[in-house]
């Protein structure tokens, strides 16, 4: 019978362990954006959200061939404002050249987004995610965050807060021309 | 029953309508309440403990649609809508959520009965008590002739 409850004990502290180990491991989102320091090109967590500047859905697998500038937002965000024509005019000037700008809502309330898309009238894709389940994949830990995908899916570079500072937008378009194969 | 009595039921059940109000009426959901019961989807605190940009703009939000005339399962509803089901404090009584309402019972009970395992193991195991054996009759009249010495 002792014997027995040791076995459960020693059970329990591995499981615990066990459990610790898993949840440091599954949040190591943050490692994405370090690992695109390095120049390891990690892949970009996928996704399928709901769109908010049209019906349906945006997966980014769906997007493979083009590169991806991928950014979080909401529009309670102060810095995303100021960010949020940099994007538009990033996209407008590199869309022929194979760049899609998506625009990641999450956190946010639906009606407040589109308020935000039309106030400065942003046309690239916009997807929803009110829960935030890609905020930790993509270890965001913040508001704006903003990623660069080439055209295999993988991350060429990350910024964390907003890219409308001057040597940032040099580095934004450096990434991005990396990310188009130019 | 006097009329003394019949006034005094009468005036119980008078203030007790009066509580209730009519039938069917409902009471507005009340905002602090349900601040207490959903949670900043940015800090992952209840709503009354956070001033999280987000937070004060569910705050808003809830009063919006108090004014409205919402229920409270209404405007949770529709905040679950919009930020998902973590968006409440407490998880649903039903699919996964199940589990957090049950194991604690489960945990409870199955300590209750480890406890009564372990009582009833080690009362079985504790040794019998020795039989009471009479004395040999040379070994008493010796015990009895040693007393009598020891009293007198």
């Amino acid at each position: 019978m002792r014997l027995i409850g040791q076995g459960v004990a020693l059970g329990l502290v591995v499981l615990l362990f066990a459990l610790l180990v898993w949840s440091l491991v599954s949040e190591e989102g943050g490692d994405l954006a370090a690992a695109a320091a390095r120049g390891d090109r990690p892949a970009a967590p996928e996704f399928t959200l709901e769109r908010l500047d049209e019906d349906g859905t945006l997966s980014l697998s769906l997007l493979r061939g083009s590169a991806v500038v991928l950014n979080f937002w909401a529009s309670w965000c102060q810095p995303c404002k100021e960010e949020a024509p940099v994007l538009e005019q990033l996209w407008r000037e590199n869309r022929e050249r194979g760049l899609v700008v998506v625009g990641l809502d999450a956190k946010d309330f639906r009606r407040d987004a589109r308020a935000f898309v039309e106030r400065f009238e942003l046309t690239f894709p916009i997807a929803f995610d009110g829960p935030g389940d890609t905020v930790a994949p993509y270890g965001v830990t913040g508001f704006p965050e903003t990623f660069v995908i080439d055209r295999e899916g993988r991350v060429v570079d990350a910024f964390a807060g907003a890219v409308n500072g001057e040597d940032e937008q040099e580095r934004l378009r450096a990434a991005v021309d990396e990310a188009l194969g130019g | 029953m006097s009329a003394r009595d019949l006034a005094v039921l009468a005036a119980i059940a008078a203030s007790a309508l009066a509580v209730s109000g009519p039938a069917g009426a409902q009471s507005p959901p009340n905002a602090a309440d349900l601040e207490a019961k959903l949670v900043c989807p940015v800090c992952e605190t209840t709503l009354d403990q956070s001033n999280a940009p987000v937070a004060e703009r569910m705050k808003l939000y809830i009063r919006e649609r108090i004014a409205a005339g919402d229920s409270e399962r209404e405007i949770t509803d529709a905040l679950v809508a919009e930020f998902g089901p973590g968006v409440v404090a407490t998880p649903p009584k039903s699919g996964f959520g199940l589990v957090a309402w049950v194991l604690p019972i489960a945990a409870l009970l199955a300590g209750a009965a480890a406890v009564w395992l372990l009582v009833r193991t080690w009362s079985r195991a504790r040794p019998a008590e020795p039989e009471e054996r009479p004395l040999d009759a040379a070994l008493e009249r010796r015990v009895d002739e040693e007393l009598a010495r020891f009293d007198g």
